[in-house]
């Protein structure tokens, strides 16, 4: 019997939120923008007519598109968070391309390459998104290998056992896909529609990781433990991805505002917890959280908060394998030069002889 | 569009994919890549793992010209004023089929 067989309450309504995330983009696209042109005033306050548009585009529920004038801050923090959210997925191969000599089965392993793969594309959608705002694929991968720019800290964590590929597919995927189904419905277009490819290809990485992990779980005493403890090392980490609390969360506001982000670190995390607890029981695996416990009043689960320092140490490169992942990039970059060089060397001949080509 | 070629590297390629037959290309994304040939496999692996696509097509993304936002409201405007071009414009005697 496999995972997605079972009931599962997180991952069924995830998938129909994209779907409506997908309704509502071509319904918004056909409503006419309630916006008062020139309601701004006279011909020298283009810049606040153009304002004024773009407001009321982001009010009616409509995208901004990669042409269309926009705030300079409201370009940088998407240029931040779409390469941010691609560095993940780059770097967010190497714990499980960590585990593909040694999946247990030809059947896992050709799973887990196609996974891994999909990541890879996830990246390039993203750099592709990023791309529409004006700034060139090379000079963010750029940002990535000298460090100014981030990735998610959940990747310099260690996968230690082969029950980690399963904890990271239910609990890490399953983490991303909260925090991203609502950046389905963000503003800008180009992000959009690459969220909402990333969303359903995501669900296959959960559903296969819960797989995983439900096998394990009702294998052998062994199998079981070591599937415990996957979960136990995975927990807090992947509620500290939902970012800092939202008393310390220092973009959030105005992000919301510009429906960028359509939900609080804190109420995605807790959806994210409800979601798990059930998932846990059919899996017969226990939560590493002794004050966990349903509470009636606030129609949610209380949970204990990650360590939100270690978070920060992790952000900050004292993560157990930070060095191990930018190292493994820059090499693998620095490995691959020469085929571009190559390719782009043998395309410029070509070019330079096109009577050849066409013959 | 997107942006221009990368200095130095390889220029952008915008991807079009027909999902099925009986339905024509559109626009996915983008990809880069040092010529067609490579382009079009780079668009196979980045925008059809699923059988997203019977048919790509990859244009330089240089060879695209668009129209300018900026003017959008006084280019499109000349199509505004012509409600006549819509079949609801007009009114049907009561009792009249096939019309």
């Amino acid at each position: 019997m496999y995972g997605n067989d079972f009931e599962q309450p997180g991952a069924a309504t995830l998938l129909d939120e994209v779907e409506a995330a997908e309704q509502a983009l071509r319904a918004a696209a056909e409503r006419r923008v309630a916006a008062a042109r020139g309601g701004a005033g006279d011909a020298g306050d283009a810049e606040a007519e153009l304002q004024e548009y773009f407001d009321a585009v982001v009010a009616a529920d409509q995208k901004i598109e990669p042409r269309d004038w926009m705030p300079e801050a409201y370009r940088r923090t998407l240029v931040r968070q779409i390469a941010q959210h691609a560095h993940s997925e780059i770097i967010g191969m190497q714990p499980e391309g960590n585990w593909i000599s040694r999946a247990p089965s030809l059947k896992r392993k050709a799973i887990l390459l196609a996974k891994v793969q999909d990541e890879a594309g996830h990246g390039l959608y993203l750099y592709a998104a990023a791309e529409t705002l004006g700034i060139d694929r090379a000079e963010l991968v750029g940002l990535l290998l000298t460090g100014r720019q981030k990735y998610s800290s959940i990747f310099n964590y260690p996968t230690l056992t082969w029950a980690d590929v399963g904890a990271i597919g239910w609990l890490v995927d399953g983490a991303a896909i909260v925090n991203q189904v609502p950046l389905c419905r963000c503003s800008y277009g180009p992000y959009a529609r690459a969220m909402i490819r990333i969303c359903k290809e995501e669900s296959f990485h959960q559903r296969q990781g819960y797989e995983i992990l439900y096998t394990l779980a009702h294998g052998t005493p062994e199998q079981k433990a070591m599937a415990q403890d996957a979960v136990d090392r995975w927990w807090y980490p992947s509620l500290a991805m939902f970012g800092p609390p939202d008393t310390a969360s220092t973009h959030s506001e105005q992000s919301m505002a510009w429906k960028i982000k359509r939900f609080s670190n804190d109420d995605l995390r807790q959806r994210f917890v409800d979601m798990c607890v059930p998932q846990a029981q059919v899996l017969d695996l226990s939560i590493p959280d002794p004050d966990l416990r349903w509470n009636d009043e606030r129609g949610a689960y209380d949970y204990t908060q990650p360590d939100y320092d270690e978070l920060f140490r992790v952000i900050r490169g004292d993560g157990p394998c930070n060095r191990q992942r930018m190292a493994h990039r820059r090499r693998a970059d620095a490995d691959g030069a020469w085929v571009r060089e190559a390719a782009a060397a043998y395309a410029a001949k070509h070019a330079a002889r096109p009577a050849e080509v066409a013959a | 569009m997107s942006g221009q070629s990368e200095p130095g590297g390889w220029p952008l390629w915008e991807v079009f994919v027909r999902p099925r037959r009986g339905l024509s290309h559109s626009h996915v994304g983008s990809v880069h890549a040092p010529d067609a040939a490579l382009a079009l496999r780079n668009a196979r692996d980045v925008f059809t793992r699923r059988q997203e696509g019977v048919s790509i097509w990859v244009v330089p993304a240089t060879a695209i010209t668009a129209s300018s936002p900026d003017e959008k409201d006084a280019f499109f405007d000349p199509a505004a004023d012509k409600v006549y071009r819509h079949p609801t414009f007009y009114e049907v005697p009561e009792g009249v089929a096939h019309l």
